[in-house]
Order: structure tokens, then C-alpha cells, then sequence
């Protein structure tokens, strides 16, 4: 039975969920008893950590994946692997939706004081690399004042933010930052050795400039549960001296000198755990919300001019205009945003490279037309035949008839809408950190890491989403009573 | 001889696989107020359409104060020719058609600012001669809602006067109204015929169009039935047709 199945399978019966969290002092007999080991990671981290076999997407493979088979036999269990966004690990394990974390997660001193971990069972380096013609980029020093990527609450993460002067962007992908580094939209990528020789170097355009920080990565297991810990650990310290772990490492060309003296690899110095917001947080939230606005008003602004532009096409264009309106409404309204702005910022990357806030508020602009023509064309079918008459009988043209009669009466019909859609475009906004933008939502997330929890910055976060949505939804509601299509 | 503001010959319409005007003739001279009878669907108001071109038609000539209208025209290709035309020929429509985003006055102004450049004030000041003329001088800043149909009708008229017609074409301009209401814009009508303006005005009110109208025609199954002055035509019908229009006959 592949592992994929056993989540399917798992995840099907939610009465063993709630039983692995009622007993959760004692993990070890929770799994024992359930013959299963869950194991929590991000297929998105991609080769050679877990991901789909190409050859099989029904699998799952990767190193990752043999160390947890590994362990699981050794522990009498099998092994389940979990989806989960790579930044949300821990909380998953704090929910107790998994048993343990097993996807490169790096040892720093903040998850100390929050999780458990095993020894470790990877040692990496975090290299810096860039294009190939930079001659002069030896370190992260000479990238002051430039652009440089990361993963998004990474140990390389830290690792840039703690280097002055740089510009740091965040990804979620391990793809991403060096296609965004080989369009000149980085000047530096930083992530795992692992990913850095996988997904960076195997790109001619690009270099190795050297090390920044190491670290290692090993399993987290929730604190209050030493006996599970023990186990695991015990198990990983098995594998390394009968040499599973090597012949594993070996297979995925991941063995190197460094494994060799993992034992003795210390946790990397890391900023310490805060347990409040500090001011500058505060202030970089505040700075995110005008992100927020900025982009919800650019991105709104040519949804409504794009989406009046399409309506009339629809209504009053040529064949071939009117075809290909009515197409883009249905394409813009019929796929995810999400992919519309991958498409737009990564995919049509060789062809017209767009900065990612320029990408957002396009991507989101030409989204909200598809709805705002809707909304339009709603409001014009509302306005009788007649009007027009009218206004081309007194000797107007039909231009002026449309402008001066036919349009004021159609938007008084489509402000309301057009008000709600604003408020659903100001959360959609969240969704533009897939393509490096760090806006109100995305700042929480980075928050969330430093500060060891979710519940201050999402309410902080809530409340200024709230802030500038509630008044905005008075207006709409205002706008509804006054507008009230007048009878004719 | 009068002169001839409106002169129509031929005219034949159709609307999908049905003949609307199946060979329409008339003429209308300056000053001169046309009465158009006739039972409901017998073409009356495609007729009054077509004077403007609001509905194409397919065959005959309209010629209305020096411009011609000819079969086939289009509203992309041919809109100045069409534009030309309806600024010289006032509508009312049955149901109105105010525009429900603008003051009465604004109704009255917005054409002959945008159509003939008049300035702001120069249009505000005929848009409130016209209000005052049909009796609306204080309803200036009203919004269609606000106002009685009588009220409405009656600003449509002014709305449509504001350009300085050659002829004012009216649809059925009471059928709409409350039977108290009409009262007033029949008085309005009968006001614009004493001071001369040229008009076609279809209607169900026979006796306003005795007295009102100095010719009348009627129109049966898309032909004229009858024509001649309004008395003779509807005090003495010679037609069968027209008899049965007027109940005069079982």
C-alpha cells in the first residue's frame, strides 16, 4: 500500500483523528495503537525531499519518504505521509493533525522553545546563488541595496533578513526564486544546498557564490510527548550506525563529508522567540496594509474601466468583438485567480517580464473586469430600449446616448455590486503573496513565524482587514438605499 | 399653396415575416396639424416610427423639412444623415421615456446643449420658458419620479420642443395617463396647434382630434382607409372601416 493511499485512508476516518488528540501526552501509544506513523510535510518542497513520482503521480517518493518507512518499520507502525503547507507544519503538529514533522525543517533556537527535535538527520549549507555574468557577487555583502529570494520562514530566511541592506523577497516554491532570478527579477537566491544544486546550479545562466549559513534538519515532534521523541530519535540513531540512513542519503546523491560528522553539527545561532509584537512588526503591518489598499485600488480601478470596455464590446462591438469578450468573461471568471496570477507572473515570465507588484495589480485587475462586465451588462440590460430612443430622436448620437442617458442609469444599477466586489477584491489581495508580494495577510504569516503563534497577528491582521472593509460595506449599503433604480 | 414640411409616399415596413405599412402616402403642411386614426395594430405607431427612422423601412421616401430618408439606411453608416433629420422632428412617446437620472429641466436642456452647443445658461433658460408654457414652472428641479404621468407627459413635450421641431410627431400621448390626467395634455396639445406648430399626432381621442386637427387619416391593416379634413373624415366617415373605428356602425 503506497503512502498516499494510507492518507486517504486515514483522513477518512475522523474518528481516529479525534482519539489521536484526546491522548496526546502519551504519542507513542497513540501510534502504536493505530499502527500508523503520521508524518507531516509539503509536496511543493518538491525533489528530492517528497513529491509525486513522475512516472506514478499516484506515489510518493524521496528521501524523506524511505527515512519515514524507515522509522515507521522500526517503530512496528506503518507510515503515513500529510499534506501540508510547509509554513503551517508546526501548527498542524501543535492541532495534532500529524505525529511528527519530517520535511526539512531546520533545527533554529525559536522551534526549540516550541517543539521537540530528534538528532538530526541532514546537514546542509545555505548557498547563495546568482547570476552568471555578476562577476563581482562574491557574498550576500555585495547584493546591499538588491533584490535576493527565499524561502518564506526558512532558515535561509533568516539568514538574509539578519544581512543588512538586502531586499528580501519571499517564495512558497523552490522553482520560483530561480526563474525569478534567471528574469533579473532577483539579484541573489539563498535556500538549502539541496535545492540550491536541484532547482538553481542546474541552470546554466546561473552560478554557486558561495556559503552563507549551515544548519541542519531534523524530525519535530510535539513537546509533550518525550516518549514518542525518544523513540523516534532512538530509531534515527539506529539507521545511522547500521547505515540505512547512508544507503538511503546515497541513493539520492545526498551524501556528502558533512553527514558524516552530523553528530557533532550544533543548532545555527537564530534570532531569539518574542512573545509580542514589536513596534517596527507593527509598523512593517501597517506598511502592509497600504500594500492592501494600494494594490486593491490600482487593481480596481482598471477592473472597472476593463470590465465597462468588455460590457460595451459585448453589447454594442462587431462579431468578432463581441466573441471575444464574451470569451474572456468566461475565461476570467471560470479559472482560479490563484492561476491566473502564476500564469501571469511565472508563466508568460519569457515573454513579458512584470515585476510581481505590477503582476498582482494587473492579475487582479483583469480577474474583477471579468465580474465588473457582468455587472455592467446587467446594468445596461436594465435600462429600457426607450432611453435610447429617446435621446436618438432628439437628434443625439449614439455615443452621447450611451455617455449622457444610457450609462448613468446602468451604473446606478451596478455600484452596489460594484462596491461588494471592491470588499472581495480587498481579501483577494491575500492571495498575490504567491507571487512575492507581501501584503496584510502575508506579513501575518511572516509574523506568525517569529512570533510563535497565530492568534495576535490574525487578529491584528482581522482587524485592519476589517478596518478598511467595514466602512466600505456601509457605503455599499448606502449606495444601495440612494440608488434604487428610479421607475422610468 | 402651404409649403409641404413632411411628405411621405410609399412607405412600407415589415417586421420579421409580417407587412406593417403596406404603402403609406401622406403630406403635412406647414402649420398644419394631422390626426392619425385607426384601430390598434393597423401600424399607427410604426408609422409615426418610421417619420424618424426609429423603425426602418423597407421600401417608399420620407421627406421631412428638406432632408430625405431613404430605404436601407443604417444608424452606424448613415447617423449623420439620421442625426440631421431627428433634430428637425420632435417625438413623445405613449410611455414617455423621461430620463429618470435628470431634473425636468435637465431633461428639457440636455439635447439642445449637446446637440446644439447651446451654453449652460443659455439651455437653462429655454428649458424653463418650456416648463412655464406647459405649466411646470415649479416642478424645474423635479426628478421624473417625483412628478404625475400628466406632469411627465408634459415635460416630454417640452422636451421635445426644446429643439424647435419642424413637425412634432406624438404617440398616443393620454393612452398611458390616468383618464384625469389627460385633461392636461390635451390642453397643451391644443395650445402648440393655436400658435402653429406643425404636428402628427396618433390618437384614440376622436373628439380632441375633431378639434384639434385640421386633417385626419385612418389608417386600416397598414393602408390609408380614409383621408380628408378631420371633420369630414371623422364627422362623416364615407368608409366602412372608419364607421366601425368610430362605433357608428353595429
Amino acid at each position: 500500500m503506497t503512502a498516499m493511499t494510507l492518507v486517504v485512508l486515514f483522513l477518512g476516518t475522523p474518528a481516529a483523528r479525534g482519539a489521536a488528540v484526546a491522548s496526546s501526552d502519551d504519542g507513542l501509544a497513540r501510534v502504536r495503537e493505530s499502527g500508523v506513523l503520521r508524518w507531516g510535510g509539503d509536496l511543493q518542497g518538491g525533489e528530492p525531499y517528497v513529491f509525486q513520482d513522475p512516472n506514478d503521480p499516484g506515489r510518493i517518493v524521496g528521501f524523506e519518504v524511505e527515512i519515514a518507512d524507515a522509522l515507521a518499520r522500526r517503530l512496528g507502525v506503518r507510515a503515513a505521509f500529510v499534506q501540508n503547507d510547509w509554513q503551517l507544519l508546526i501548527p498542524a503538529l501543535e492541532r495534532g493533525d500529524i505525529d511528527v514533522i519530517l520535511n526539512g525543517l531546520e533545527v533554529t533556537e525559536p522551534r526549540r522553545q516550541r517543539l521537540a527535535f530528534t538528532r538530526p538527520y541532514y546537514a546542509f549549507t545555505a548557498t547563495l546563488v546568482v547570476r552568471r555574468d555578476e562577476h563581482e557577487v562574491h557574498g550576500l555583502p555585495d547584493l546591499r541595496g538588491h533584490r535576493v529570494g527565499t524561502l518564506g520562514g526558512s532558515l535561509s530566511h533568516d539568514f538574509v533578513a539578519a544581512a543588512p541592506g538586502l531586499d528580501v523577497v519571499l517564495y512558497e516554491g523552490t522553482q520560483e526564486p530561480y526563474l525569478d532570478l534567471e528574469e533579473g527579477r532577483l539579484d541573489g537566491v539563498v535556500l538549502d544546498n539541496v535545492i540550491a544544486d536541484r532547482y538553481g546550479l542546474v541552470r546554466p545562466a546561473l552560478r554557486d557564490a558561495g556559503e552563507v549559513g549551515q544548519g541542519v534538519y531534523a524530525i519535530g515532534v510535539r513537546p509533550g510527548e518525550p516518549a514518542l521523541l525518544r523513540a523516534v530519535d532512538d530509531a534515527l540513531g539506529d539507521m545511522q550506525r547500521d547505515g540505512e540512513l547512508r544507503a538511503i542519503l546515497d541513493r539520492w546523491k545526498l551524501w556528502d563529508s558533512r553527514q558524516a560528522g552530523l553528530a557533532s553539527v550544533a543548532s545555527p545561532p537564530a534570532p531569539a522567540a518574542r512573545g509580542s509584537l514589536t513596534p517596527a512588526e507593527l509598523e512593517l503591518f501597517l506598511r502592509a496594509t497600504g500594500v492592501t489598499v494600494v494594490i486593491s485600488v490600482l487593481s480596481m480601478s482598471l477592473a472597472v474601466v476593463g470590465g465597462l470596455a468588455l460590457s460595451l464590446m459585448r453589447r454594442h462591438g462587431g462579431r468578432l468583438l463581441r466573441l471575444a469578450a464574451g470569451g474572456y468573461v468566461e475565461l476570467f471568471r471560470g479559472t482560479p485567480v490563484l492561476l491566473q496570477l502564476y500564469v501571469l507572473y511565472y508563466g508568460l515570465a519569457p515573454l513579458i517580464a512584470l515585476d510581481a507588484f505590477a503582476a498582482a495589480v494587473v492579475g487582479l485587475g483583469l480577474n474583477y473586469a471579468a465580474y465588473e462586465a457582468e455587472l455592467y451588462r446587467a446594468g445596461l440590460e436594465a435600462v429600457p430600449v426607450g432611453q435610447t430612443e429617446a435621446a436618438l430622436a432628439l437628434g443625439m448620437s449614439r455615443g452621447q446616448a450611451l455617455g449622457r442617458i444610457v450609462l448613468p442609469q446602468a451604473l446606478r444599477v451596478a455600484l452596489p455590486g460594484i462596491a461588494n466586489d471592491f470588499i472581495a477584491l480587498l481579501k483577494d489581495t491575500s492571495l498575490v503573496s504567491v507571487i512575492t508580494v507581501v501584503e496584510l495577510t502575508k506579513q501575518m504569516t511572516i509574523t506568525a513565524v517569529y512570533v510563535q503563534g497565530w492568534l495576535v497577528p490574525g487578529l491584528l491582521c482581522a482587524a485592519l482587514y476589517l478596518a478598511l472593509s467595514y466602512p466600505l460595506g456601509r457605503l455599499a449599503r448606502r449606495l444601495e438605499r440612494r440608488l434604487v433604480p428610479v421607475p422610468v | 399653396m402651404m409649403e409641404t414640411v413632411l411628405r411621405v409616399r410609399g412607405l412600407r415596413t415589415r417586421l420579421g415575416g409580417a407587412e406593417i405599412l403596406r404603402g403609406v402616402d401622406l403630406d403635412v403642411a406647414r402649420g398644419e396639424v394631422l390626426a392619425v386614426v385607426g384601430p390598434s395594430g393597423s401600424g399607427k405607431t410604426t408609422l409615426l416610427r418610421a417619420l424618424n427612422y426609429l423603425t426602418p423601412f423597407e421600401a417608399g421616401e420620407v421627406e421631412i423639412a428638406g432632408h430625405r430618408l431613404r430605404p436601407g439606411m443604417c444608424e452606424g453608416h448613415d447617423a449623420a444623415a439620421l442625426r440631421a433629420v431627428r433634430r428637425r422632428i420632435g417625438m413623445v412617446f405613449q410611455s414617455f421615456h423621461l430620463f429618470p437620472h435628470l431634473t425636468a429641466s435637465d431633461n428639457i436642456a440636455e439635447a439642445p446643449r449637446r446637440v446644439l452647443g447651446l451654453g449652460r445658461e443659455e439651455a437653462r433658460s429655454r428649458a424653463e420658458a418650456l416648463l412655464a408654457r406647459v405649466g411646470l414652472a415649479p416642478q424645474a428641479a423635479s426628478f421624473p419620479h417625483q412628478l404625475s404621468g400628466g406632469q411627465q407627459q408634459r415635460v416630454a413635450i417640452a422636451r421635445a420642443l426644446a429643439m424647435e421641431p419642424a413637425a412634432l410627431l406624438l404617440d398616443e400621448p393620454t393612452s398611458a395617463l390616468d383618464p384625469r390626467l389627460t385633461g392636461e395634455v390635451l390642453a397643451v396639445v391644443a395650445d402648440l396647434a393655436a400658435a402653429g406648430q406643425t404636428m402628427v399626432v396618433v390618437t384614440h381621442e376622436i373628439a380632441f382630434a375633431r378639434r384639434v386637427a385640421g386633417r385626419a387619416i385612418v389608417l386600416v391593416d397598414g393602408r390609408v382607409a380614409e383621408h380628408g379634413s378631420a371633420e369630414e373624415v371623422l364627422g362623416r366617415p364615407r368608409s366602412a372601416e372608419t364607421r366601425a373605428l368610430l362605433g357608428l356602425e353595429p
